[in-house]
């Protein structure tokens, strides 16, 4: 069956992004990079959002009020259960990971690395994180990032904070020979043609199911079609068609 | 003990309960959940002649109590899915149900035909229905007429039974109902989704990137009900039922209507254990109803 999850804490950390950490079983979770699919009560569809870190069965998601349901869910209080598909999608493939990843995120697509970048260094990595926000409002995990010991590089479209632009205006701060990257489409673009590197990308896109079924969320890529809730939300750097 | 049991033309069921087309893939991702041989049996994705990607995306909206796809007809084509449907015993051992698609009449030809030489497959639902592909579909079952003559024109060719799978996108099912039944069809299925549209205020365009889309979830099972009570009082021939059914209450109210068995979609996307725990409940819930087999309350409600 699907699993119950409890929320611990569910906090406010930046301009309409909120931190819940939930408890329950998290077996199905095997990759970084991989999403749950919650239920809000009141809300049709299911909420799909990226696993931001995991602690035996504690697990922490990062998302961002967007609409109706993740104004409700924000309003969660601690206690509340909820109904969860859990490890659903691909997720990040460390193994192909070179010795120096770079992982690159946009916003909400920030929280997975952070899973991602425990789980490279405990595969004895050295990866740096170049994130890329709107305004220093925005701003979350930076710190996070660095306490991981992380060279970290924010860029803000307004300059408010850090590199004053989009990630890739901040590329050349960097040595680096693989890339992992979670954000909007325009930015994962962006980041696959101002680089040659192997790499990884995440999408996002509206979903139905969540697992394969309904066939809402399918893109094409250089190996046929594929559903981005269950072949991805990772695609290698040369499967992806623009 | 509560009897399940319900009869389709050439097809016995041990409970009601089929997963509808479009939301149940060809099982593989449920069967990774479950054993899914608990079912009646299932419709598998909607089939063409030729392979279609479908609609661009987003093809999912969500709306208040259901949802909207655009989907699109996306499958490999009948030539593919024919060769894959030689594995599908491996996960499912019952007959299934076979839902194909069109754009001319001999497109819904080629692929029935296909279909005679496959063993598992029980019946063929042929979708006149589809609101998500433009000079197709839906054009088929919007008119009598046309209705009639892709029904008559695959039962020529068919081996198996064929159920009509009709739109409530016109203004009287009945007249179509009656159509197909005289053109020779064993069967209806309905309803199809209700065509509909959601703007995002932000971007001030409709939201789905085929403007529309069919709208589904418990929002459409009123209407569901009383189409098939409508369609029940005008035909002879058995009916599936669907629409918005979520609980093993809206399957036995769904037969009440006159439906001989039931189709599950958007609940089912929602939560994939749906079918089982609906299965699980039905004898618990028909008792509290005081029904001791399930075929003696099809078209009660009349």
């Amino acid at each position: 069956m699907a699993e119950k999850f409890t929320v611990v804490t569910n906090i406010n950390i930046a301009k309409d992004v909120f931190l819940m950490q939930l408890y329950g079983n998290t077996e199905k979770i095997t990759r970084p990079g991989q999403f749950v699919h919650i239920e809000l009560p009141g809300f049709f569809l299911r909420r799909p959002i990226s696993v931001c870190d995991l602690n035996g069965y504690k697990m922490t998601i990062v998302y961002k009020v967007f609409g109706d349901g993740t104004q409700y869910m924000s309003t969660l209080p601690a206690g509340t259960v909820l109904d969860v598909l859990p490890g659903l999608g691909n997720g990040f493939d460390t193994e192909k990971s070179g010795a120096r990843p770079l992982l690159i995120g946009g916003g909400v697509g920030v929280p997975p690395l952070y899973m991602l970048a425990k789980r490279l260094i405990r595969d004895g990595k050295r990866p740096a994180a170049l994130l890329g926000f709107n305004s220093a409002d925005d701003v979350f995990f930076k710190e996070e990032f660095e306490r991981l010991g992380l060279k970290t590089v924010v860029a803000t479209a307004d300059g408010s904070m850090g590199v004053k632009g989009v990630v890739t205006d901040a590329l050349d701060q960097f040595a680096f020979d693989y890339i992992f990257t979670c954000g909007p489409l325009p930015m994962l673009k962006a980041v696959y043609e101002k680089t040659d590197a192997d790499g990884q990308y995440s999408f996002e896109e509206r979903m139905g199911c969540g697992f394969g079924a309904c066939m809402g969320c399918v893109c094409k890529t250089q190996k046929g079609y594929k559903r981005i809730c269950k072949e991805g939300p990772v695609l290698k750097r040369e499967e992806i068609v623009w | 003990m509560v009897d399940l049991s319900v009869t389709l033309p050439g097809m016995e069921l041990d409970n009601p309960v089929i997963p509808a087309s479009g939301c149940f893939g060809y099982g593989r991702e449920f069967a990774d959940l479950y054993d899914i041989n608990i079912l009646g049996s299932f419709v598998f994705k909607g089939t063409t002649k030729e392979p279609r990607f479908g609609n661009p995306t987003p093809r999912i909206a969500e709306t208040p109590s259901g949802m909207l796809n655009a989907v699109g007809l996306q499958n490999p084509g009948i030539d593919v899915v024919v060769k894959q449907l030689a594995y599908l015993n491996r996960y499912f051992r019952k007959k299934v149900i076979a839902n194909i698609s069109g754009f001319s009449i001999d497109e819904f030809v080629y692929c029935a035909e296909k279909l005679n030489d496959v063993e598992q497959v029980g019946i063929i639902e042929v979708n006149i229905s589809c609101p998500n592909v433009h000079g197709g579909g839906i054009a088929f079952g919007t008119d009598a007429k046309s209705a009639a003559q892709v029904t008559k024109a695959v039962k020529a060719v068919a081996k198996k039974p064929v159920f009509i799978k009709l739109s409530p996108n016109v203004t009287d099912i009945t007249e179509i109902a009656k159509a197909c039944e005289d053109a020779g069809a064993d069967g209806l299925s309905l309803i199809n989704t209700l065509l509909g549209m959601r703007i995002d205020l932000k971007k001030r365009k409709p939201l789905l990137a085929n403007k529309t889309g069919g709208l589904s979830g418990p929002a459409v099972f009123p209407v569901a009900v009383r189409m098939v009570y409508q369609v029940y009082e005008a035909v002879k021939i058995p009916i599936m039922g669907m629409g918005g059914v979520s609980s093993a209450k809206d399957v036995l109210e769904m037969m009440m209507a006159g439906a001989s068995a039931v189709q599950i979609g958007a609940a089912g996307l929602k939560n994939p254990y749906i079918f089982k725990e609906i299965i699980q409940s039905l004898p618990e819930t028909a008792e509290k109803y005081g029904i001791k087999r399930l075929k003696d309350i099809i078209g009660a409600g009349h």
